[in-house]
């Protein structure tokens, strides 16, 4: 393997070719924050929580998708690069609900952001509830595209969903606003594995915060196999109150690189006696 | 991969309008992947089909492009979904698009839109909301529209009736008769242009030939005779060696441009001609694609030879009707001549090009935007590296210019990198001039001399904008700078597309920050966080500032916050500049 050497706020580091400044900061050591990247998804680049400044560059350089290249020069904790990031929280955090995203709240506080600055307009909007599986609380959309990419060439190839709309008014829907039982969805849940927002949530789990009864105290959470197939996938079996609330496979799993099908995903239902 | 199709099904009329793009069906079975993937690319001209023809993409008719061109539903309606020209509801046929941006506001275009509504009643509101009600049944005739390219006979509209044989129009010198009779169907008049230059004209040299022997008695394609002795790389040398930058407003070197692409690896290459002028106060690419079209063609065919390409595109506007028609004719003879094709003028040398027309979206000029509409995706651009140079337009090198950029090559390759000299460009001289109108300078005068050109002004100058929406107001004591690339970087502002918009003491120039402000807001591609929402956030903080009673210095800093953070952390040039005209202003207000 063919390896190069650049230098991540000052020390050098050595990579495989072709490894981006994320897996070249990680090496280093040095933690990159990310909302739109997962280890199982093709980059997007597009939230820019992960941009680092590259010595001679114009702008910024989005850390997971930009490659490392020899005698690279990288800061990442520049006051360019804290003030980036620190903007890019303000404005996620003024205008989308970000209140469920795990990392958003230590994040705000790593770089001092206060989204009450910058208030104005949000994305709040109804949540659409049309089937019994999931639900999509688009209020809680920071527009990641994990979930486009989950239902199309990055793991289900059903293309049920995509970004549609322009600016701030985009958004991601089906054909239409075709309800998901109209659209091509077959229900694998695999974009609600990947939204790190919340804005995709398991119909359990709605249902139980909406009444209060939400209690990740009261929850355990187990490996096993799912049983249908003989594929034999890795489940992730978050359960409380003797009643599956979440199923999730984990993205390094190298059987089901975090994706499922409609079986594994809702049809474990019957566990403990809860209808899927 | 087997398409989930959607059930609404769609009328003869829809059928024979994507038919008329696309062709008659074959077999309309199951495509398969590698099929549909070679034919996304017709996916925007079958939905502009639709629009052109019917008036509105409904349910059914995208499902019948999606079953042709073997694409997603729910990509196709995100493609749809993303161009301003493009109804997903049902609305009247014919229907007005009006400019109310910098240059119409101006000369009066908020009157006119105030008149308008008293007969044609409330303007649509265009925005870009994906969740409008299915089916939506609107009434409205006409919506505000930004920069139509037509500022010089500021106030501008853009007229559409759709029916089998679509009527489009755009016009200058608007009112609310000549709408109102553009909207009946009937012929509007165009004022007469106003053309200048200070020294020989070069670019403006073949204005209004036409045809193929009017161009030709111009001394048209004399370059590509030239180039086709001279081979490949001398023509990239004398293009190199003459110094020329590309018009589009990056100003990058030509010559290395060229040479890069005709190196790559990779075949086949692209060579595509960046037509989506869509800068507010920028139109002389549109002078150039109407009145000259075979110096485009030319000039696409000379650099394809340059760089090995065989196939290219030209890359139209939407909102520009009569340059398509133009061109669409041109196109036409100079392949019935055999001046596109194969073994072209006797040499082994074989290029043809496809005209594409945008959507209306002013993000399709970014480079790889422009790729990805073509491609049939949503215009979203991507990060760069890799360069279209090694990775363009379908993923391979492509050689991607403006027309006027192609159009000065013409002059190098025929006469010589000796005899360019300094070389000229274009400015679009708008706004309170006496004469506004495409100006043709050699590169170092003043742009008082330019103005004086213009006619100059009747009342003091208030400020200037130079580059369009993404350049910066500098203010009277300025106009000494010298029009060149150094000049305008010693003035602290730039030349961008050749943007010279001027505005007096009756000009109040609040407004049109706003509408600066909005234009962002509206053209902003979606992506990435730091432009989606900070377009929004500035036009906030510009309308609380604006409003007096803030807590200027509070909000002034904050402004130059989130500039610095778009600047820095946005994708691609839109978000980068977006706050570039408004920080300049700031001084004014
Ligand atoms: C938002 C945006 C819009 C642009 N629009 C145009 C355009 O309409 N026409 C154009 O030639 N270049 C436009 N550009 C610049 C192109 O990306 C590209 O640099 C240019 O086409 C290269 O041609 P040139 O080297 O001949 O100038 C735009 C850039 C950005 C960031
Ligand atoms: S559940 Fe599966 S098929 Fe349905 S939208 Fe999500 S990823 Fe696509
Ligand atoms: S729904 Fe979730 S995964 Fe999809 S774009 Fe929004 S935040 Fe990302
Ligand atoms: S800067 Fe704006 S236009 Fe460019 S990619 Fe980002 S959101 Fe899109
Ligand atoms: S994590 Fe890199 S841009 Fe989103
Ligand atoms: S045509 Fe209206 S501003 Fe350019």
């Amino acid at each position: 393997m063919r390896t190069l050497t650049l230098s991540i706020d000052g020390s050098d580091v050595t990579v495989p070719e072709g490894a981006t400044l994320l897996e070249a900061c990680k090496k280093a050591h040095v933690d990159t924050p990310t909302f739109c990247w997962a280890e199982n998804l093709t980059p997007v680049n597009v939230c820019r929580i992960c941009v680092v400044e590259v010595e001679g560059a114009r702008t910024l350089a989005p850390a997971c998708s930009r490659k490392a290249e020899a005698g690279m020069k990288v800061l990442t904790d520049s006051e360019r690069v804290r003030h980036s990031r620190k903007v890019v929280l303000e404005l996620l955090g003024s205008s989308v609900d970000m209140s469920l995203a795990k990392d958003f709240a230590p994040l705000r506080q790593r770089y001092g952001a206060d989204p009450k600055r910058l208030a104005g307009e949000t994305v709040a909007q109804p949540v659409k509830i049309d089937n019994d599986q999931f639900v999509r609380d688009y209020s809680k959309c920071m527009l990641c595209y994990k979930c486009v990419e989950a239902c199309g060439t990055d793991a289900q190839n059903t293309f049920a969903i995509a970004v549609a709309g322009r600016g701030f008014e985009a958004s991601i829907a089906t054909e239409h606003q075709a309800s998901l039982g109209d659209s091509a969805c077959v229900f694998c849940g695999n974009c609600v594995g990947v939204c790190p927002t919340g804005a995709l949530m398991f119909k359990t789990e709605f249902d139980l915060r909406e009444a209060g009864k939400w209690d990740e105290s009261r929850q355990t959470v187990t490996d096993t196999i799912c049983p249908y197939c003989g594929v034999g996938c890795t489940l992730t079996l978050r359960v409380q109150d003797n009643a599956i609330v979440r199923v999730t496979s984990p993205s390094d799993s190298s059987v089901t690189g975090g994706h499922l099908c409609v079986k594994g995903r809702f049809g474990l239902g019957f566990v403990g006696g809860r209808k899927p | 991969m087997d398409l989930h199709p959607i059930n609404a099904l769609a009328t003869d009329a829809e059928r024979a309008a994507i038919d008329t793009v696309l062709g008659p069906p074959l077999a309309d079975t199951t495509i398969p992947a590698a099929e549909a993937k070679a034919r996304r690319t017709f996916l925007l001209p079958a939905l502009l089909g639709l629009q052109t023809r019917i008036g509105h993409v409904s349910e059914g008719g995208l499902g019948y492009a999606c079953r042709r061109l073997g694409v997603p539903p729910a990509e196709a309606f995100g493609v749809a979904s993303f161009y301003a020209l493009i109804a997903l509801g049902e609305r009247p046929a014919a229907f007005a698009h009006v400019c109310d941006d910098i240059a119409c506001k101006a000369a009066g275009a908020d009157q006119l839109c105030a008149e308008l509504e008293q007969t044609q009643g409330k303007p649509a509101h265009l925005h870009h909301r994906a969740d409008a009600p299915k089916n939506l049944k609107h009434q409205a005739t006409w919506a505000k529209s930004p920069c139509l390219g037509l500022c010089e006979q500021a106030p501008a509209a853009l007229v559409t009736v759709a029916r089998a044989s679509p009527v489009e129009q755009s016009f200058g010198h608007a009112t609310p008769q000549r709408i109102a009779a553009a909207l009946k169907g009937e012929t509007v008049e165009r004022p007469t242009l106003h053309l200048g230059s200070h020294g020989p004209r070069k670019l403006l040299a073949r204005q209004g030939c036409l045809d193929l022997d009017a161009y030709r008695a111009a001394g048209g394609y004399q370059a590509l005779r030239r180039a086709l002795e001279l081979g490949p790389e001398a023509v990239i040398r004398e293009v190199t060696d003459a110094r020329l930058v590309g018009r589009g407003g990056a100003a990058f070197p030509t010559g290395r441009k060229w040479e890069a692409v005709s190196k790559a690896a990779a075949h086949p290459h692209y060579m595509v001609c960046n037509a989506d002028e869509s800068e507010p106060g920028t139109f002389k690419d549109r002078v150039l694609l109407e009145n000259d079209p075979f110096s485009v063609i030319e000039g696409m065919t000379v650099a394809a030879f340059a760089t090995g390409s065989t196939k290219g595109y030209l890359y139209l506007r939407g909102e520009y009707p009569l340059a398509a028609q133009r061109l669409e004719r041109a196109i036409g003879e100079a392949r019935a001549k055999g001046l596109l094709g194969t073994n072209i003028l006797s040499h082994r040398f074989d290029f043809d090009l496809e005209l594409r027309r945008g959507g209306g979206a002013y993000i399709c000029g970014e480079e790889t935007s422009l790729f990805a509409s073509i491609e049939g995706y949503r215009g979203e651009p991507r990060s760069k590296p890799p360069f279209p140079v090694q990775s363009g337009l379908f993923q391979h090198p492509t050689a991607i210019n403006n027309v006027e950029t192609l159009v000065a090559a013409l002059d190098i390759v025929r006469d010589g990198a000796k005899a360019y000299g300094t070389g000229t460009k274009l400015f679009c001289v708008s706004g309170k001039v006496r004469q506004p109108g495409v100006y043709e300078v050699p590169l170092g005068i003043t742009l008082d001399q330019l103005l004086q050109l213009a006619g100059g002004t009747e009342q003091p100058i208030k400020a200037i904008l130079m580059g369009g929406a993404a350049g910066t107001f500098i203010g009277p004591e300025q106009t000494g700078m010298t029009l060149s690339l150094e000049g305008a970087k010693q003035a602290g502002t730039t030349l961008g597309s050749g943007v010279v918009f001027v505005i007096d003491e009756t000009v109040e120039l609040t407004p049109l920050l706003r509408r600066i402000a909005a234009f962002f807001r509206d053209e902003s591609c979606g992506q990435c966080v730091p432009c989606r929402v900070g377009t929004v956030r500035q036009e906030e903080l510009l309308h609380r500032l604006t409003r007096g009673g803030a807590d200027r210095p509070r909000e002034l800093a904050l402004l130059k916050e989130l500039g610095q953070a778009m600047r820095d952390a946005s994708i691609c040039g839109l978000g980068q500049t977006a706050s570039s005209a408004i920080e300049s202003a700031t001084r004014f207000i």
